[in-house]
């Protein structure tokens, strides 16, 4: 079997007496949407942030395409940090889309998207722009490559957080919560992006709320609950019979409330 | 009030504007580099920061100047007066300033931090790319205000010899006894310079919000 896209072995977040994460022992296929998914406070959107390195698990190691990522654990546990440069090395693998989409309002769409390409890659101004506008295109908002972050709709916004992501073409694309922040009548562009690129292949890891997203474009689900890993699998099995009963509870919680909408 | 006097007046009132620009200009960089100390999280760079944003600020421009005009000769160092002028503004604005960029670089949203960081910026390309320039927005009002305090505490400056508007108002007024004129000459050059200090910052500061609104 091929190496996996990230590998997480027994990573363990404490932020300082609080637990939040505990002994998650997880693989990410590379090429497979992954959805994380579970009640607030479950710990999904930290274990995001550890793989974006913006968090610093406590104890346990990430690996990126068969890389550690921030410290290296041998099999005693002895840990250690490995220099900046590498951490950003295996960082640059791959790209985060926030749930505020945090784009830097002081520049336009194409200065968002072509920032790092510049700065980081150290891409010559012009190249760096027009790769920049590729990404825009395919996020479909090439006629928006002038405007402010304050001139664009929320999901403009993030659509213009995916494509900056992309830019750097990274390896493996993490959403937190990409859609949270958005009213309802615009996440639609916003999970339609995210459909084309996991069509494309792009390996994806996306905590999200949208249980139809994950049902539909998820391959691997993973049900977390007060910082324990409950279930991971393909949505068939999950979303067909759940048998976890704190899975089962949840996922009513989404139909009951699916179902109030209705009624 | 002859138009003489009046002149002699508008003379002494570029050796205030040239003083202030020039001691706002090296104070803002002086602030720009306390600030980067204060945001450091390094307790070498954070107490000497500290230390001296609450001398400048605790002690009275009036004294930092005499001083810094008696002790630099006492140490070797023999200044023109213009020198100590410059030297003792700069370093008091810079104190005021660095407060002002705290707050400002304090407000920056930390997602957009943690935006640059996964880009792969390194620590000073997201200090000088994102956080000055957005901090520099949020404290851009209370930077004008500081320009125009700072140009009219230059008004001291004259304890180390230097003929600006209002000692050339005194020697005048002295020298002529027409002090109401003269002050009130000196009183409306000052309210025309600040006027345009304020005006020019409300032009920049919407073309700045233009920028990013």
């Amino acid at each position: 079997m091929s190496v996996p896209a990230i590998a997480i072995r027994k990573l363990v977040k404490r932020f300082g007496e609080t637990t939040v994460l505990q002994d998650i022992d997880l693989e990410i296929p590379e090429g497979k949407v992954s959805c994380l998914i579970g009640p607030s406070g479950s710990g999904k959107s930290t274990l995001l942030r550890c793989l974006a390195f913006l968090e610093e698990a406590t104890s346990g190691m990430i690996t990126i395409n068969g890389e550690a990522l921030g410290f290296f654990e041998d099999a005693n546990g002895r840990r250690e940090r490995l220099p900046a440069n590498q951490i950003r090395a295996v960082r640059t693998k791959t790209g985060m889309v926030f749930q505020q989409f945090n784009l830097w309002p002081h520049m336009t769409a194409l200065g968002n998207v072509s920032e790092a390409l510049k700065l980081v890659r150290k891409v010559p101004k012009a190249e760096a722009e027009e790769r920049a506008m590729v990404q825009l295109r395919k996020v479909g908002l090439e006629n928006r490559a002038g405007h402010y972050p304050s001139q664009l709709s929320g999901g403009q916004q993030q659509r213009v957080a995916i494509a900056r992501a992309l830019a750097l073409e990274p390896k493996i694309m993490l959403f937190d919560e990409p859609t949270s922040a958005l009213d309802p009548e615009l996440t639609g562009e916003v999970l339609n992006v995210m459909r084309d690129l996991a069509s494309e292949g792009m390996t994806m890891v996306v905590v999200t709320h949208e249980i139809g997203f994950a049902a539909s474009v998820g391959q691997q689900i993973s049900f977390l609950d007060h910082g324990r890993l409950l279930f991971s699998g393909p949505p068939a099995e999950i979303f067909a019979k759940p048998r976890h009963p704190r899975l089962e509870q949840f996922l009513d919680t989404y139909l009951d409330r699916g179902a109030s909408m209705l009624a | 009030m002859t138009p003489k006097l009046f002149t002699l007046l508008l003379e002494a009132a570029l050796s205030t504007l040239g003083i202030s620009l020039v001691s706002i200009a090296i104070g803002f960089v002086i602030a720009m580099l306390l600030s980067a100390a204060l945001l450091s999280g390094k307790s070498i760079y954070i107490l000497p920061a500290r230390l001296f944003i609450s001398f400048f600020r605790g002690v009275p421009l009036l004294v930092q100047l005499l001083l810094i005009y008696t002790l630099l000769p006492v140490i070797g160092i023999n200044v023109p007066g213009i020198v100590a002028a410059i030297v003792g503004l700069s370093l008091c604005t810079a104190a005021y300033q660095a407060e002002n960029l705290r707050g400002g670089f304090a407000s920056v949203p930390p997602g957009l931090i943690e935006a640059a960081d996964v880009a792969g910026f390194t620590g000073a390309q997201t200090f000088i790319r994102i956080r000055a320039p957005i901090a520099l927005r949020l404290t851009f009002p209370a930077l004008v205000n500081e320009a125009i305090m700072i140009l009219k505490s230059s008004s001291l400056v004259s304890v180390v010899g230097i003929i600006e508007i209002t000692k050339m108002a005194q020697d005048l007024a002295s020298s002529t006894y027409q002090p109401i004129p003269i002050f009130a000459s000196a009183a409306l050059i000052y309210f025309v310079i600040n006027s345009a200090i304020a005006l020019l910052g409300r032009y920049a500061e919407r073309s700045l919000k233009g920028a990013s609104a």
